[in-house]
This record gives structure tokens, sequence and C-alpha cells, in this order.
């Protein structure tokens, strides 16, 4: 008998353009473990209303870190998407 | 420690923090919010950011000048919240043994900061109309033509 795989919740965070375009500043968002990072980006994109306007591959981070979409994510997780970087 | 202020940004205070007699250089930037010719009519600019990466990227950002350029001390403020054309939205100051290091150390700062630190700014402009700014400084998406959602 097949076990079902472990879901993990991330905690996702949309800032400027990005957070007007879901209407909200954060969600929390169950997948699959393992994921990555694109795979939590393609959930969003998916499940949340307005999520088709984010980019398919965004900027993002994982813990305060920026990383590739292919970075691994785990339960407890904090994924931002970030729009193109503006500051200074 | 913290990279971020609501209020106007004190170069005065900077330079405090990195003044030491070890240092015969001191380098300051400063970013104001511009409304060039451009910039059709910008009032202000609206600083929005996420915040602990902010503190947690500049950290990083001044631990690589330490180590980068010996001796050297760094200081760094980002304006958040809307800020009027004219003032600073951000300030950097450096210090170090001599000038060219001084000079080195604060064009690396700006540009990391331009490259890596997650701030975002909307253009708030004299006819109302608010536009998010993309990177080359070029406005991407008036928000009046953003797509509605059922």
């Amino acid at each position: 008998m097949e076990r079902p795989s472990p879901s993990g919740t991330i905690r996702v965070r949309f800032f400027a353009r990005y957070a007007e375009l879901v209407g909200r500043a954060e969600a929390a968002v169950a997948v699959p473990l393992p994921a990555t990072v694109g795979d939590v980006v393609r959930r969003v994109r998916d499940e949340l209303p307005g999520g088709r306007g984010l980019p398919e591959r965004p900027l993002a981070a994982v813990n305060l870190k920026h990383v590739k979409l292919d970075a691994s994510v785990r339960d407890g997780d904090e994924v931002a998407l970030l729009p193109p970087i503006a500051g200074g | 420690m913290t990279y971020l202020t609501r209020s106007s940004i004190s170069v005065e205070a900077l330079l405090a923090d990195v003044s030491t007699p070890e240092c015969g250089g001191t380098c300051a930037f400063l970013g104001t919010v511009r409304d060039g010719p451009e910039e059709h009519g910008v009032t202000a600019i609206e600083y929005s950011a996420y915040e602990e990466m902010v503190e947690g990227e500049l950290g990083r950002i001044v631990a690589e000048v330490r180590e980068r350029w010996s001796g050297a001390r760094v200081a760094v403020r980002h304006r958040l919240g809307r800020i009027p054309a004219g003032e600073a939205s951000i300030a950097i100051v450096t210090a170090a043994p001599h000038r060219a290091q001084a000079f080195e150390a604060c064009r690396y700062v700006i540009e990391e900061v331009k490259r890596r630190v997650p701030v975002w700014k909307k253009e708030l402009r004299v006819d109302g109309t608010e536009v998010w700014v993309d990177p080359s400084g070029r406005p991407t998406v008036r928000l009046s033509d953003r797509p509605t959602h059922a």
C-alpha cells in the first residue's frame, strides 16, 4: 500500500505590485513534499484569485534569502515573491 | 541595528557613526526622489519593502564591505513611506583609511542595494496617477491598466 506523500504548509508573502495583483500580503499554501519554490509559485498562480497575473518565474526568497526557483522548500518555510527590485 | 527609517535621513548622524581618526577619507552618497524631464511630474515616491529581508541583506552587504576594504566603516539608511521629490530615499556613508577605498566601498553599497535589497517604489504624479517603477527607472505598469479579477 502506498503511503500518501507528506504535505507542507508554506507561508507565501507578496509585495508591492504582486500584493496588489492577488489582493493580499500573504497566503498559506499547501504543497506535497518534496517541493521547490517553483512548485509553490505554480500552486499560487493556479489557486489564488489574481494569481495568473504573477509571472511564471518571479524573483523569490526563502526565509529572507534570495533563491532560485529550483530551491527546495520545507514545511513552515516563508517564501516571498519579489517584484523587480527598485530600491535606492 | 536597523537600516530602515520612515523619517528624514540625518546624514550628520551617519557621518558620526563612521567617524574615526584612522580613516582619512569619507564618502557620502544620497539617492533622492527625482522629478526630471522624463518623470512626468513626480510629486513623491511611495517606498515599500520586505523589511525583515532588507535588514538581513543590508547587514550582509555591510559585512562584505568590511571584508573587502580593510579598515572601512559603513553607515546606511533607507527611508520608506511617502518621500517628496527632492528628499533623500537612501544615504550611504563610507569611511576608509584612504579616499579610493571610501569611494569604491560607497559605490559597491549602492550598486548592491540596487541589485539585491527588496525595496519597491511607486511614483505619485501631479496628475493623480500612480505608477510602479521598474529597475531601469522606467515606469512599467500604470495602476489603471491593471487587469481586474472577479
